[in-house]
């Protein structure tokens, strides 16, 4: 069964010369599976994701013909309802948790009120859950990391501690936008680890937004290929590297290889057909 | 993207100035800074109330420039017979004085100085507090802290209470005035472009052209000082409405213009032994005072939204 | 094309090197006292004129601070220098910037925001002291592969992409034979990364440049560069040639580690 359905979603966003297409008719589902959107900047995929949970700021309009959570319809939510569905049924890490943890709230105050927030846990029981959620995402002297402010944490522990958050309301679906991108190579690793534990251990959907095809490929089960707004292309991760469409062809041959060296990388040639076909309606095109 | 901007352009082409001014793909240097312009006048045109704000000032720059032909009597004529008319009186539509004189030509006179009060505190302030908090916040170390602590000794006096020591100490009359307030409005602008300046001095660009051996002179002037100069407008325009009061607090305690000059704030001073029985006389330019503070505040809070790099990304 | 370095090197009477640059024993810190944090400790590595030398490590490694060491932008450094044959001093002149020139990682921090790409580009032609700017700039667009048409623009009307171009053509505006490059491609997409990257292998071929390259990125280094050197915690681990970091075949453990994190993730 699927958690989550997406049908021709779009995203327009008025300018002075017309209105912007920045998503145009993306449809997707998601079951407890793990679910790659790549594509370069521009592409949309971010907005495709803040878009699921209604995250779009006005003037920026979202439309669908259906967006359901377990059957139920999240475009009719009022704004109340929707920050309950935010919280306890679909979380979101988001790139820089630098830019997502109060600067002048400890750690642990900031994850007891995550979680007493969805529940009316008493205080101690918070902070017994608390300090069991930042073991559980592999923080050895976790009572340390609870008194400690979130400059005194590294990138990737401060990634961590919002996966910590992310994760105590128990939610179905996790939506993580290039959560490892500020992340150095080898604290990369370790984070995508203890997100990939967590998301099996409890039978969550992922949907993991990144620019970076070769980390899409080994560590999702699905992929859809983003480009001008639109779903290009939609292949198991595994396969990625035998994709067809010449967009996603375009993108992997432009990547170094370590153990392939050429002399020119392939350069993307973009054509016009890839940003309207068969699956997009009549748009007015990006201005 | 490419063939977007092609076609834009192509199709500007064919429509004269505005294809012009814009096109995506300036030919020149002239037209690129017109179409900067331009663009910026097309956002600032979207603001109503900063667009009113304009057009009043403009309007004063017009009424100060047209004085003798508009207004309907010489504001220096007394006539004691004519003493303290009501609004609406035969010949003089906003009455008259204590000694007869028509209030709408004092009024229109004293635009006059209130615009030069008005210039000359926008020349000098801005100019001396961008120079000390550019310098002080790029050369850093001792130019800094000496540099800020003037600033901070200027800062911890109250405004009028500083002009008016000048003041005393220079003599009453307009310029003395202006100094006064020119003297105590510098600091907070120094403030401003200092703390631009600690942001852009450790910018990728600032670094790239000293790799390219710019001195530091350069560097100030031509790098930096463009940066900081769209907050300071800002700032200005905003403070203008003070600046204005300032004067005009001056005048009315008889330390800026003197009598008979028809400064706005000297009038009010005037008006004020009759302000039970001939309410007026006060009245009129306290409301010329209010509506020119207003537009510049109006004005600057258009132009803060057009050239504050914080409120919008591009 | 070099009149300039080459009159330099023999008018001071140099003696004949074979190395554009060459550090010796390189100490970099910031602050003072307890607050000191010694970027760099002791490097050590020579580039021979026309190679391309990378310089890789993760965050807070002092792979930047090297290049930053270089160029004179940090001051508080000790330990042997030399460019071009000459020693440096804390002080650089502008005959330095003539042969020695930087591209900043982000492309767009690194273009003033009020300067249009001819303001930009004829300023660094004018501090140079050339002469028909004009036509200078046109070839260096052109060298980069924007053409006129992008002279008058100002950097919001360009893409990622077009500014790094932009930035490239500043630095080569002075004619360096050197050009140090700071992460010149982690802020692009992949695709503009291929393009930027083929620019420089290029550009290096037809203007015989010496490449400094600092990248968190081993498969783009490998790509540019003939001789990589790891950096842990300021410190050079290890420097070895792009061949064997292609075979994996590396000494260091930390250098083993980033090989392995960097081939991808590896479910357990």
């Amino acid at each position: 069964m699927s958690l989550l359905e997406v049908d021709n979603l779009h995203v327009q966003f008025p300018t002075r010369s017309g209105v912007f297409d920045a998503v145009r008719g993306v449809s997707f589902s998601l079951g407890q599976e793990r679910l790659g959107i790549v594509g370069e900047s521009g592409s949309g995929k971010s907005l495709t994701g803040r878009a699921v949970l209604r995250l779009i700021r006005p003037p920026g309009k979202v439309t669908a013909d259906r967006i359901t959570l377990e059957g139920k319809d999240l475009l009719t939510l009022s704004e109340r309802q929707m920050r309950k569905v935010r919280g306890q049924q679909i979380s979101m890490v988001m790139q820089d948790p630098k830019f997502s943890l109060n600067p002048v709230m400890r750690v642990g105050e900031q994850i007891v009120e995550a979680y007493t927030q969805h529940t009316r846990a008493s205080r101690r029981e918070a902070k017994a859950k608390a300090i069991d959620m930042l073991e559980a995402v592999s923080i050895r002297d976790s009572e340390r990391v609870y008194r400690a402010y979130p400059h005194e944490m590294s990138g990737g522990m401060g990634q961590r501690i919002m996966i910590a958050m992310m994760l105590i309301p128990n939610p179905k679906i996790l939506i993580a936008d290039e959560p490892t991108s500020a992340l150095d190579v080898s604290v990369q690793t370790q984070v995508l680890s203890i997100m990939d534990r967590l998301v099996q251990e409890r039978g969550m959907g992922l949907v993991f937004i990144s620019h970076d095809l070769n980390l899409v490929s080994a560590f999702c089960d699905r992929v859809l290929i983003m480009y001008g707004g639109r779903v290009v292309e939609t292949c198991r991760a595994d396969q990625l590297y035998n994709a067809t469409h010449p967009y996603t062809r375009g993108l992997l041959n432009s990547l170094p290889r370590l153990d392939s060296p050429v002399e020119r990388l392939q350069v993307l040639q973009r054509e016009d057909a890839w940003m309207d076909s068969d699956q997009t309606s009549a748009g007015t095109g990006s201005a | 993207m490419n063939q977007a901007h092609t076609t834009l352009n192509d199709s500007g082409t064919s429509r004269g100035m505005r294809g012009w001014l814009t096109a995506d793909i300036p030919r020149s240097r002239w037209q690129a800074r017109a179409s900067a312009w331009y663009h910026g006048w097309l956002e600032f045109k979207a603001n109503r109330l900063a667009l009113l704000g304009l057009c009043i000032l403009v309007a004063l720059v017009l009424i100060a420039i047209f004085a003798p032909w508009l207004s309907p009597h010489d504001p220096y004529a007394q006539s004691l017979s004519n003493r303290l008319l009501p609004l609406g009186s035969e010949g003089h539509l906003l009455g008259t004085d204590s000694l007869g004189r028509d209030l709408l030509s004092r009024m229109i006179y004293g635009s006059r100085i209130t615009l030069y009060i008005v210039a000359l505190v926008a020349l000098i302030a801005p100019v001396a507090g961008l120079l000390m908090g550019t310098v002080a916040g790029y050369v850093g170390g001792w130019t800094d802290t000496v540099l800020m602590r003037i600033t901070d000794i200027f800062l911890a006096f109250p405004r009028l209470v500083l002009a008016l020591a000048f003041v005393a100490a220079l003599g009453a009359g307009i310029e003395n005035a202006v100094l006064a307030i020119a003297l105590t409005a510098w600091p907070p602008y120094a403030r401003i472009a200092r703390a631009e300046t600690l942001t852009i001095r450790s910018s990728d660009y600032i670094s790239a052209v000293k790799l390219q051996g710019a001195g530091t002179l350069r560097i100030i002037v031509k790098h930096i000082w463009p940066l900081c100069i769209a907050s300071l407008i800002v700032r200005i325009t905003l403070d203008m409405a003070g600046i204005i009061l300032a004067a005009a607090g001056l005048g009315f305690l008889g330390l800026g213009a003197r009598p008979p000059s028809p400064e706005w704030g000297a009038m009010i001073a005037e008006g004020r032994r009759f302000i039970l029985d001939h309410w007026w006389v006060a009245t009129m330019p306290g409301l010329a005072i209010f509506t020119v503070s207003l537009a510049f505040n109006l004005l600057g809070d258009g132009l803060r939204d057009l050239l504050d790099p914080k409120s919008h990304s591009k | 094309m070099n009149e300039a370095i080459a009159g330099y090197a023999n008018g001071a009477g140099a003696p004949a090197t074979d190395f554009a640059i060459e550090i010796d024993g390189l100490s970099v810190w910031f602050g003072q006292g307890r607050d000191r944090v010694d970027a760099v400790k002791n490097a050590s590595f020579d580039l021979p004129a026309g190679s391309s030398f990378g310089l890789v490590g993760e965050s807070g490694s002092g792979k930047s601070t090297i290049l930053r060491a270089l160029t004179g932008l940090v001051k508080t450094w000790d330990g042997g220098l030399r460019v071009n044959g000459h020693d440096l001093g804390r002080k650089r002149s502008k005959d330095f910037y003539k042969q020695l020139q930087m591209v900043f990682q982000d492309p767009y921090a690194s273009l003033h925001p009020r300067h249009s790409v001819d303001q930009v580009l004829s300023e660094t032609l004018s501090l140079h002291k050339f002469n028909n700017i004009n036509d200078r700039v046109e070839k260096l667009l052109t060298d980069v592969g924007l053409g006129p048409q992008f002279r008058f623009r100002y950097p919001h009307q360009l893409s990622g992409g077009q500014r790094q171009r932009v930035a490239i053509a500043r630095a080569l505006a002075p004619e360096p034979s050197i050009l140090l490059l700071d992460e010149p491609t982690s802020a692009l997409d992949v695709s503009v990364q291929a393009e930027i990257l083929n620019l420089l292998t290029d550009l290096r071929q037809e203007k015989n440049l010496t490449y400094l390259m600092v990248s968190h990125n081993l498969a783009v280094v490998g790509h540019l560069c003939e001789h990589i050197a790891v950096m842990q915690n300021g410190v050079i681990v290890e420097v070895l040639p792009v061949e064997e970091m292609r075979q994996l075949k590396s000494s260091h453990p930390y250098t083993q580690n980033l090989l392995q994190s960097s081939l991808g993730f590896v479910r357990q």
